[in-house]
């Protein structure tokens, strides 16, 4: 490695993370989240719009000359901070970072001004749990018609366009029309998976080699993830303390107890820890230096930390951190799927043993 | 205002003044100090010149690149990271002129007369006295322990009891100790290491002049606060390369000892490789925020996370070693100027690193202050506020 990553966000940064925090702060209540969940329209399209519309988040990650705002993978992670506070129904992650990752790679032009503006919402076929570099399932390309059914698609169901991997190696473009996307039960509500089944759908031209292309999206999501992570970690840690530092038992604050101080400190060494290893992923997919190891890495020490924070976010708002109205259960859903998402944390450190010639025995 | 061109021609000058080829360690050291590009954001005449502390940098890179020589600020550590703040914050001039030259160029090495057998964690409850005399000095009666570098240390910062009446915060003054004066005894404490880096220090009427007091009768607590808040901010700030802390032997020991893998271990291994990443990072991200002058809370956790890092990662490498980890390198009692963690086995590293969450304050003391500073949860409750320290059990 031959320069030190640059940890810090810039004032441009911060600007836009106030900007993101202000809107989710007016725009999504818990309670609002609780409720859209159990409908059949699961992400807030609404928010994501105002989002992707007003303030073209969507197109962070694409050249300006493609309608995008050439901005890069630290400002993405900021807005995913500021969504994973708020455990925000809306495909960002999944949209604007994952399928915008593999038609950069495939040279997509064209699609990708409809992400940029996002006229268009789209999702890469390859299921959450999928790590980056890791064998993914492909539909079958008979007669230039794809066939074949693909499970646990994130955010399947808000998508215009799905990105298929076929059996000839190749990534193709598919309009969500005339796909059957069916609605799995998820464990995270906000985040709903799908399977996504074609029955002899016409592929159009191929868009570029899938392995690239999936590897790219998969590595962007990963890291990008730690981010997402860090800021539901840090929601569950602040409104922890906060709770705590009301709630009275035993005539005394019960913050005040020093077995709870002890565990909400130590959670607070793993967040500043976390922050440092999301920057560090982030800021290295911006330079392309380092990339596979700091998202590694990243990925290797974020999902602990994150399911850690949720769950002692429930245990110690305790009886009402158990119930469907407190916010907490969203958090924990989302903090646990994430732990799975892109990659588990075992899988990463495969990765790192591999990339830093610690090899197993 | 001294920017930094300023100090590039001063740094200059005073290697054309002084060539480190031809020039004497010591003198040339007190030239340094002489131009004030020792710690350029001292007063001038203090070895400084009142520039921005962020500016030492640019000085440092000049002098290391032209091979002039080091004042090992390892060795003389506690003068540099704890003394001298604190004399700059509450000595008087005759004070400053006194001691923080030789401090600085290393001629004058300190150590801290602090901690006590009954006063560790709970600092403020020491029990060392220190009673004016009719001739207004001071004689001091007392047991310190845990020393660092009492054994070639020229001079201590020491607190001590002046007033047994007011609670334990009140009645303590801050003194400049003579190591060389009669009634010191500095006696080494064997550590589990079988080395001795620590000392207990015996104070017996030592006689204390009242010109080598810090600050007024009855401050010390708050004087000794400048001496504690230094000393976390020494801790840190330190550019580490990857693998540049205690996770560099053991991961070598596996890249050149295949013979002794195991899966456990290369589970193991590949956690504490990556929480010693990340921590390496969190380090680096507090020192570019030093750097660019928004310091945050990071720093009250950074000595947490190496203490309980560098055990766990000792454990491990003991474990690796297996027949091997059955033995010890050396248990013959040295007294080390230095503690040299990467240069011994790892046995060593591994009862050495026992003492990281203890010196310095414990990890669990650190949590409450995290929690208490950092997250604002309400204090401990306090039994002996108001209680003169004479009554206070122990």
């Amino acid at each position: 490695m031959s320069t030190q990553p640059d940890l810090l966000y810039t004032e441009e940064e911060e600007a836009l993370r106030s900007a993101v925090r202000d809107l989710l702060t007016d725009r999504l209540d818990p309670a609002g989240v609780i409720a859209r969940t159990e409908s059949d329209a699961p992400h807030d399209v609404s928010l994501w719009k105002t989002l992707t519309g007003d303030m073209g988040l969507a197109g962070l990650l694409i050249p300006e000359e493609l309608d995008g705002q050439g901005a890069t993978h630290r400002e993405a992670a900021v807005v995913l901070e500021e969504l994973g506070r708020a455990v925000a129904p809306v495909p960002y992650l999944t949209s604007a970072v994952v399928a915008t990752e593999a038609l950069l790679e495939c040279g997509a032009d064209d699609l990708l001004a409809g992400l940029a503006s996002a006229t268009t919402v789209a999702a890469l076929a390859v299921g959450l749990h999928s790590a980056p570099g890791a064998a993914f399932p492909a539909v079958r390309l008979e007669n230039g018609l794809l066939s074949g059914e693909l499970t646990g698609i994130a955010d399947a169901v808000a998508a215009d366009l799905l990105l298929v991997p076929a059996d000839d190696g190749g990534l193709y473009a598919v309009d969500a029309s005339a796909a059957t996307v069916t609605p799995q039960v998820s464990f995270d509500l906000t985040r709903p998976l799908a399977t996504v089944t074609l029955s002899g759908v016409a592929a159009g031209r191929r868009r570029g080699d899938a392995a690239p292309a999936v590897r790219r999206a998969l590595r962007a999501g990963a890291g990008l993830l730690a981010s997402e992570q860090l800021g539901l970690a840090e929601w569950a840690l602040t409104e922890t303390v906060r709770y705590l530092k009301e709630r009275k038992q035993f005539n005394r604050s019960v913050g005040g107890f020093q077995a709870l101080k002890h565990r909400l400190a130590q959670l607070w060494l793993e967040v500043v820890n976390l922050r440092a290893a999301a920057r560090a992923a982030a800021d290295a997919l911006a330079n392309g230096e380092d990339a596979d190891l700091a998202t590694a890495v990243a990925q290797a020490y974020a999902a602990a930390v994150a399911v850690r924070a949720a769950e002692e976010a429930l245990q110690l708002h305790a009886g009402i951190g158990m119930t469907w109205e407190h916010p907490v259960h969203l958090c924990l859903k989302r903090a646990k799927a994430d732990s799975i998402a892109y990659g588990t944390a075992g899988a990463h450190r495969a990765a790192v043993a591999e990339l830093v010639d610690l090899r197993a025995p | 205002m001294t920017d930094a061109a300023e100090l590039q021609r001063r740094t200059a000058q005073l290697l054309a003044d002084h060539p480190p080829a031809t020039t004497g360690r010591t003198e040339f050291l007190e030239a340094r100090f002489d131009a004030g590009l020792a710690w350029v954001h001292y007063p001038e005449g203090l070895g400084g010149l009142g520039a921005p502390r962020s500016l030492q940098a640019v000085v440092d890179a000049a002098l290391e690149a032209a091979g002039a020589p080091d004042n090992d600020p390892r060795r003389i550590g506690i003068g540099l990271g704890m003394a001298a703040p604190t004399i700059l914050k509450y000595g008087t001039d005759e004070q400053k002129r006194r001691f923080l030259r030789p401090l600085w160029t290393g001629e004058e090495v300190w150590c801290q007369l602090f901690s006590e057998p009954g006063a560790g964690s709970d600092l403020a409850a020491l029990g060392t006295r220190a009673v004016r005399a009719d001739d207004g000095d001071w004689v001091v009666n007392g047991q310190k322990v845990w020393t660092s570098s009492a054994h070639v240390a020229r001079w201590a910062i020491l607190i001590a009891r002046t007033d047994p009446d007011v609670p334990k915060h009140a009645g303590i003054t801050y003194f400049l100790c003579d190591m060389t004066d009669p009634g010191v005894e500095v006696r080494p404490l064997r550590q589990i290491t079988g080395e001795a880096e620590f000392n207990e220090v015996f104070l017996t009427e030592v006689r204390i002049p009242d010109a080598r007091r810090l600050g007024e009768v009855g401050e010390g607590w708050r004087v000794a606060q400048t001496t504690l808040n230094n000393e976390r901010v020494a801790i840190g700030g330190m550019r580490l390369p990857r693998e540049g802390g205690m996770i560099g032997p053991v991961a070598r020991t596996w890249r050149e000892r295949p013979e002794l893998r195991t899966h456990d271990l290369h589970q193991r291994l590949l956690k504490l490789w990556v929480e010693a990443e990340v921590a390496r990072l969190t380090g680096e991200r507090l020192r570019q925020q030093l750097a660019s002058g928004q310091p945050g809370p990071e720093g009250a956790g950074m000595k947490l996370a190496f203490a309980r890092l560098n055990q766990e990662i000792s454990g491990l490498e003991v474990e690796l070693r297996g027949e091997e980890g059955l033995l010890y390198d050396d248990w013959t009692m040295r007294r080390p100027e230095l503690v040299d963690f990467t240069g011994r086995d790892a046995g060593y590293r591994y009862l050495r690193s026992k003492g990281n969450s203890i010196e310095g304050g414990t990890s669990e003391v650190l949590l409450n202050i995290v929690a208490e500073r950092v997250l604002g949860l309400p204090s401990e409750p306090r039994t002996d506020k108001d209680v003169a320290w004479k009554d206070l059990a122990r």
